[in-house]
């Protein structure tokens, strides 16, 4: 597996998860974990994403999936998975 | 189970979101010594080919590895051997010029944002190709965009050679703004520094080793802000566990990119580094704990918290310790020490005070270009004494301002930042700065065998 995590920020309205998950599935990477949450009207997610047979690389994706933040209106941001484990586990 | 909780992701998406956790630097140090020739002709074409694969697939392994973590590398720069030692079998000042234009030439080419290796070692003498070197150095710096330069004045084991010093000065006297920037006096310098302009390849080394640079201190100071009622102890441990995470990440990148580089991975420089940008600031953290000002008494205490936590927390987080780790002080590179120098808070005699507990001396202060060569000299000679007194490296990097006052600002832009001209005092004789020849080595050297 190799793993990202895909997270995403900013007002609430219909369709964010949808948006993000749907390109996510054209590109056959899998949500292996999610976590979301709406706090005062601040839509927050956090997702775990196998991206190792997916057609396309980190770069590819966060291009993409900040693309379509835009049109959602919130910020998305890519981050391989070691950067995590370097830094909140020894 | 999950792997990480959401509030461990946020912790991290945080940092490296909101508070500015970057990597500073990235640097490639390559020996170059085995393109020594007799003629600067060939010297500088046999450079050339032995930089040219290294430097090839540089660029683009910094850029792929930033591009895969979602980490933003500020800046990608490349280290070579002394130049001095390129210089030994040439001994001409226009030789130096030519292989410094030559290197700044191929890193403009490459995409590497600065080259640091023109420099000498003449803590104890100089010889001939420290001659030529420091002969060439203002025209070197002056006609180079990305060059870094510095000269190695003092060492704990050879004492304070005061007739480089006074060369340093008054080379520094001579350079533009911005090529004073890009060069040093140094003691102790050690051989694995990814910051310019201290960094080149040491003799100790590998061909060809990564050695890394964090920036982060918008992370501590925001964990400081948090912390507000907490006492001195309960702050330290806060500070060295966020310094432990910065770290890490630091460690992380370096091996990424000596993995696509097929070259080893070096070594983290544990210090903390800020930018001019805002929440990115030293003395942001030092005053978030409790000083009205960088430079107010109590401003020696908490840098001394501070790095020793820093040093603590880095200790575990990377397998190998290098550069000069200690806390930076850039005046003109930390938006708030520039101000603390413009409102008249951070003195020369404060910034000395602090480089007893810092790493890197008295860094990009501005000092008026018609400055007396004593006074400057006087200055270096100082944190010279300060370095092999207390074993340790420091240095000192000036920025000599033309028809600058003390008070005025002067803009260098980008990591640099805004330059600002400190007050060098009322004197402008210094005899004992004229006085020639070599400081011996203090007790340390004794101590050593």
């Amino acid at each position: 597996m190799e793993l990202v995590v895909v997270s995403v920020l900013g007002a609430d309205r219909v369709g964010i998860v949808a948006g993000i998950a749907n390109v996510l599935a054209r590109h056959n990477a899998n949500i292996v974990d999610i976590a979301q949450t709406v706090v005062r009207d601040i839509f927050s997610m956090i997702m775990v994403v196998d991206i190792s047979k997916a057609d396309v690389d980190i770069a590819g994706l966060r291009a993409e999936l900040e693309e379509a933040g835009k049109r959602l209106g919130v910020m998305v941001a890519v981050h391989h998975i070691d950067v995590f484990r370097y830094m909140q586990r020894i | 189970m999950r792997l990480f909780s959401p509030e461990e992701i946020g912790e991290v998406l945080e940092m490296v979101l909101f508070r500015e956790l970057d990597i500073r630097a990235v640097t490639l140090s390559v020996n170059t010594l085995p393109a020594i020739r007799g003629d600067v002709g060939s010297a500088i074409s046999a450079l050339r080919d032995l930089l040219r694969p290294y430097l090839e697939h540089f660029r683009p392994a910094v850029d792929k590895v930033a591009a895969k973590l979602g980490v933003r590398i500020v800046t990608a720069r490349l280290a070579v051997s002394p130049i001095s030692i390129m210089l030994e079998p040439l001994g001409r000042a226009e030789d130096a010029v030519e292989i410094a234009k030559s290197l700044d030439d191929l890193a403009e080419a490459y995409g590497v944002d600065m080259v640091g290796g023109f420099a000498a070692f003449v803590h104890a003498g100089v010889s001939r190709g420290d001659r030529a070197l420091l002969d060439a150095l203002p025209d070197a710096l002056n006609s180079t965009k990305r060059l870094g330069g510095f000269v190695n004045a003092a060492s704990t084991a050879t004492g304070i050679n005061m007739d480089a010093v006074y060369e340093a000065a008054e080379a520094v006297l001579s350079m533009r703004p911005e090529a004073a920037a890009r060069f040093a006096v140094t003691a102790n310098v050690p051989e694995d520094v990814p910051f310019m302009p201290a960094a080149h390849h040491g003799l100790g080394l590998p061909d060809a080793v990564v050695n890394v640079a964090v920036s982060g201190p918008g992370v501590i100071e925001a964990v400081v802000r948090n912390m507000k009622d907490a006492d001195l102890r309960t702050l330290h441990d806060a500070i060295k566990r966020a310094a432990f995470k910065v770290t890490r990440l630091g460690e992380l990148v370096g091996r990424e990119v000596a993995r696509e580089l097929g070259v080893r991975f070096g070594a983290v420089d544990l210090s903390v580094a800020p930018s001019p940008k805002v929440g990115d600031s030293v003395a942001g953290i030092l005053e978030a704990m409790g000083l009205p000002r960088a430079g107010a008494p109590g401003s020696v205490l908490a840098l001394h918290l501070f790095v020793d936590a820093v040093k603590k927390g880095g200790a575990m987080a990377t397998s190998t310790i290098g550069g000069l780790s200690g806390a930076f002080i850039p005046v003109s590179e930390d938006a708030l020490m520039a101000r603390a120098a413009e409102e008249g808070a951070l003195s020369f005699d404060s910034l000395k005070a602090m480089s007893a507990v810092c790493n890197t001396g008295i860094d990009m202060a501005g000092i008026p270009g018609d400055s007396p060569p004593d006074v400057v000299a006087a200055l270096m000679a100082d944190v010279m004494a300060l370095a092999t007194a207390l074993d340790k490296p420091l240095g000192v990097r000036l920025v000599p301002i033309p028809g600058g006052k003390p008070g005025d600002v002067y803009e260098l832009g980008g990591l640099y930042g805004r330059v600002v001209v400190m007050d060098l005092g009322k004197y402008s004789e210094i005899p004992l700065a004229r006085r020639s020849g070599v400081v011996p080595p203090s007790v340390w050297r004794l101590r050593a065998g």
